[in-house]
């Protein structure tokens, strides 16, 4: 019962701080929207952990939050972006969102609906712990880890290079 | 009334559907770039999901990958970012329109 | 392998030769030249091989070519007295004239060329006379058409030439719609192509009332081919091109095309078709006589003498005995290619000049080629014991039984055929050379006045002498040819093929004699012919300065000389309707076609792009805005259904 309200409330606190991200009736200010992300990925955590994924839950917080949060606010500080405030959204923009989005969420329910309920593993057993995550990672997953290792490398360098000033 | 694989499911399709709207309303590419974030995040939600209602854990390898790739993609995107700031001093998807011949 | 096989090899030879000259000796005359020649007189050799061999009984071989639902063509070989015999002419002939070619075309820069269209042609006109069935005759009847504009117009660099080959060519295709629309009605009708089943299976009754209306239209391929009236205006204008070619092609081979068709399908000719064909080929015999009388281009006279020799042939095969009108074209082939290759012998000796009246005495300078020119003239005369004679006597016999009108006709146009000879070889050969100019008779000759007076004075100067060796000795070999072609065995051979219940006379005295025994009336009046026709000349002609009869005859003459204002004729009908219909037909192109047709689908096109250019924004939301409706439609479909 009690895992149930958590849910609820972390999927409302997921949803509306998500919709805060997107659209702020509030302010339109960039950072505004990055705290509200961080929010976002905060309540996604806590659904993590309901779904008893220990170990994605700390690492969501941990990159998202922490590391790649920090990166955001950091280029939209770099970036002197008050200007961009004053733009409003266009009524044709708006209008495609809305239709493009409606047309994917139509097909969602409609195959959320087509489909047969779940069946019935009200109780599952399966634990996402650290411990059994990395076995895997480290035996069946082992290439693809050391291939991921390699693409943040490549990714470093290749933001070092795209730093620099004269770029040719 | 039980909390399943559906109500998983559907605050993920809804957390898909704010990001598409996002990155297609907001002006802003900084915004746009958190808007992407959040549908992977809406995917990240469904993979754990689905791992967790169907006993796997391989699902959940699937999201280390994503939020590994996500990090080292938010990194080059914001590097990006920054760089055609400096060439073109804004970050403002209208004013990108050297795609058109 | 049997004998026969070796045809395959007579029938590609030249078409090897082509290929080789054209592709790899272009430079280098002398391989050119004995490629063709000895890809054609290996094929006569061979051809004669396949005679003594095999004997002059009908085969045939074929191998499949084309098989399409109910229609099966074959590539075959059709051996029998008839095609084995043209295909002697053919290469035998043609042997001579490419000979003769290697001594006339020695310093033309287009010798290679020449030899390879030489062997095309003769290619050409082998597949005609071995094909099996009429689709095959009919490709290489379009093959010669081709080599043969190709020949006419060898020295394109002349307008004249280029002109006559045009002429040639487009007169020739207008023969040759019928003949393809004859060859489907009969297609249509019998199901089948192929001569021998044809002719096995009773082909006019099952073309029921087709039968005349398809006979005809076949006939009218050789109207064009065989320069029959009202076709018969590429003729004399296909002289432009060199002489060699003349005599092959229009003496000895390509003309003779259309009577061997004719021949080959004689089985479908219903009786109505017969007659007209003889009218028709009777008609062109006297017209082209007539015109004949008063040419004065040496070559022009020889043209319309084939001509009306064609015609008598055509009338011979329309008088039901095509024994007699092929027995002819074999002995015409020998005469008028000796008469063409002796003229060329005088063109070339007189610096290319045609024109008779500036000639003269040539006698004493060209013995040989004045005595050879003297038996094709007898023979074309038909002096008895010569091959022309006897040939002539066939088809004026045949024309006595059936058709007493086109007898008299034929007759006189023997007088006329001797007049018009005995004309040319009076003031050409006899007489005293002239230095004066003679009237320009030709407005074509006029136009090319220009450098004609630059070789003038040169050709004053000029002593003529006697032709080199490689061309006297083609002369001196269809000389004789002239001379027996009557008396070996050649119209008991054709005889025997279409009549085999007919008595034909075996024996040199037996043939001697025939016409006499066979029709005293006929032989007798061609003899009569040729002594009127011969006194005439002689008395008009034989000290002659310039031509008389123009005062004589006074506007018929000139009509003559005009060939009767077909050209002029044509011009002011056919090609006014030519030129109003392709003005139409311009119009539609322009406007209808260009305009509408393809403007809309252009002016759609481009409407298009240009509607399909604001999609591409560059706006990265509207691509994503896109993109998200299709991934929306590809789920509905995937997800839905």
């Amino acid at each position: 019962m009690v895992t149930d309200i958590l849910f609820y409330v972390f999927a409302i606190a997921t949803l509306v701080f998500g919709a805060l991200v997107v659209a702020n009736p509030f302010s339109r200010n960039p950072v505004t929207s990055a705290m509200f992300l961080v929010l976002t990925i905060i309540s996604m955590a806590g659904l993590f952990v309901l779904l008893h994924a220990f170990f994605l839950a700390a690492v969501q917080v941990l990159v998202y939050a922490g590391a790649v949060m920090v990166l955001f606010l950091f280029v939209i500080m770099l970036l002197d972006l008050k200007e961009e405030e004053q733009r409003k959204i266009k009524k044709t923009g708006l209008v495609a969102g809305l239709v493009s989005v409606g047309a994917i969420v139509a097909i969602f329910i409609r195959s959320l609906l087509a489909s047969e309920p779940s069946r019935g593993l009200g109780d599952p057993q399966l634990e996402g712990s650290t411990f059994a995550l990395g076995k895997l990672l480290f035996t069946d997953y082992l290439l693809p880890f050391e291939i991921v290792s390699l693409l943040l490398l490549v990714a470093m360098v290749g933001v070092i290079l795209l730093s620099k000033k004269d770029l040719k | 009334m039980n909390v399943g694989l559906e109500h998983y499911l559907v605050v993920s399709a809804l957390l898909f559907a704010l990001g598409l709207l996002g990155v297609i309303t907001r002006r802003n590419l900084l915004v746009l770039y958190m808007s992407l974030e959040l549908m992977l995040n809406s995917a990240n939600l469904a993979l754990v999901s689905f791992s967790r209602f169907n006993d796997n854990l391989n699902g959940q390898v699937m999201v280390f990958f994503i939020i590994t790739v996500a990090a080292a993609e938010v990194a080059v995107g914001l590097a990006l970012i920054v760089a055609l700031y400096r060439k073109r001093q804004t970050a403002h998807v209208e004013d990108l329109t050297s795609m058109k011949l | 392998m049997k004998v026969e096989a070796l045809t395959w090899l007579v029938l590609f030879l030249p078409l090897l030769a082509a290929g080789i000259i054209t592709l790899f000796t272009l430079r280098n005359k002398a391989v050119s030249a004995t490629l063709s020649i000895g890809a054609i007189v290996t094929g006569f050799v061979l051809t004669l091989a396949v005679i003594k061999f095999g004997g002059w009984d009908a085969r045939e071989l074929s191998v499949n070519w084309l098989s399409i639902g109910s229609l099966n063509v074959d590539f075959g070989l059709k051996l029998d007295a008839l095609s084995l015999m043209m295909l002697l002419i053919v290469t035998g002939v043609g042997s001579a004239i490419h000979i003769y070619s290697y001594g006339y075309m020695r310093d033309d820069p287009g010798f290679s060329r020449f030899f390879a269209c030489m062997s095309l042609f003769t290619f050409s006109m082998l597949g005609i006379v071995l094909a099996n069935n009429f689709l095959q005759m009919f490709i290489f009847w379009e093959l010669v058409g081709v080599s043969s504009y190709l020949l006419i117009g060898f020295w394109f660099e002349k307008p004249s030439a280029a002109d006559a080959a045009k002429k040639a060519f487009i007169t020739n295709r207008l023969g040759d719609l019928g003949f393809i629309l004859g060859i489907l009605i009969i297609f249509t009708a019998l199901g089948s192509l192929n001569f021998t089943v044809l002719e096995s299976g009773n082909s006019i009754a099952a073309l029921g009332g087709m039968a005349t209306l398809g006979g005809l239209l076949v006939f009218c391929g050789a109207i064009g081919k065989s320069a029959q009236f009202p076709l018969h205006v590429w003729l004399p204008d296909a002289m432009e091109g060199p002489t060699p070619v003349s005599a092959l092609i229009h003496a000895a081979t390509m003309v003779a095309a259309g009577v061997y068709m004719l021949c080959r399908v004689f089985f479908i000719f219903t009786p109505d078709a017969l007659t007209v064909i003889s009218w028709i080929g009777g008609i062109t015999a006297l017209l082209a006589a007539l015109i004949a009388v008063q040419q004065n281009d040496i070559k022009r006279i020889l043209a319309y003498s084939t001509l009306s020799q064609l015609g008598y042939m055509v009338m011979g095969v329309g008088l039901t005995a095509p024994e007699a009108g092929m027995f002819h074209l074999t002995t015409h082939a020998f005469f008028k290619a000796l008469l063409f290759l002796g003229a060329g012998s005088v063109i070339i000796a007189l610096h290319h000049e045609q024109d008779i009246w500036k000639m003269g005495g040539l006698r004493k300078k060209m013995p040989v080629t004045f005595w050879t020119f003297m038996v094709g003239t007898l023979a074309l005369a038909g002096v008895w014991p010569l091959s022309g004679f006897f040939s002539k006597d066939a088809i004026l016999a045949a024309a006595h039984e059936n058709n007493l009108l086109l007898f008299i006709l034929g007759v006189a146009v023997a007088a006329l055929t001797t007049f018009y000879m005995f004309r040319l070889v009076f003031v050409a050969f006899l007489g005293d050379r002239r230095t004066g100019v003679a009237p320009v008779s030709d407005s074509k000759e006029a136009a090319q006045a220009g450098d004609e007076s630059m070789r003038q004075a040169r050709r004053l100067s000029y002593e003529p002498h006697e032709s080199p060796g490689v061309v006297i000795w083609p002369l001196r070999i269809l000389a004789v040819a002239s001379v027996v072609g009557g008396v070996i065995g050649i119209e008991a051979l054709f005889g025997g093929m279409f009549k085999p219940d007919a008595a034909h006379p075996h024996g040199l005295l037996a043939q001697l004699v025939y016409p006499f025994q066979h029709a005293p009336v006929a032989a007798l009046s061609g003899l009569a012919a040729f002594a009127v026709g011969l006194f005439a000349a002689w008395k008009l002609y034989a000290n002659a300065k310039t031509d008389p009869l123009p005062d004589k005859l006074g506007a018929l003459s000139r009509a003559m000389a005009n060939r009767f204002y077909f050209d002029e004729i044509y011009e002011a009908t056919v090609i006014r309707i030519h030129d109003a219909i392709a003005a139409i037909a311009d119009w539609i192109d322009r406007w209808i076609i260009e305009g509408f047709c393809i403007g809309l689908v252009r002016g759609g096109t481009d409407l298009t792009g240009r509607a399909l250019r604001l999609v591409q924004t560059g706006n990265l939301q509207t691509y994503a805005f896109l993109f998200v409706l299709g991934v929306a439609v590809v789920l509905w479909f995937v997800l839905g259904k």
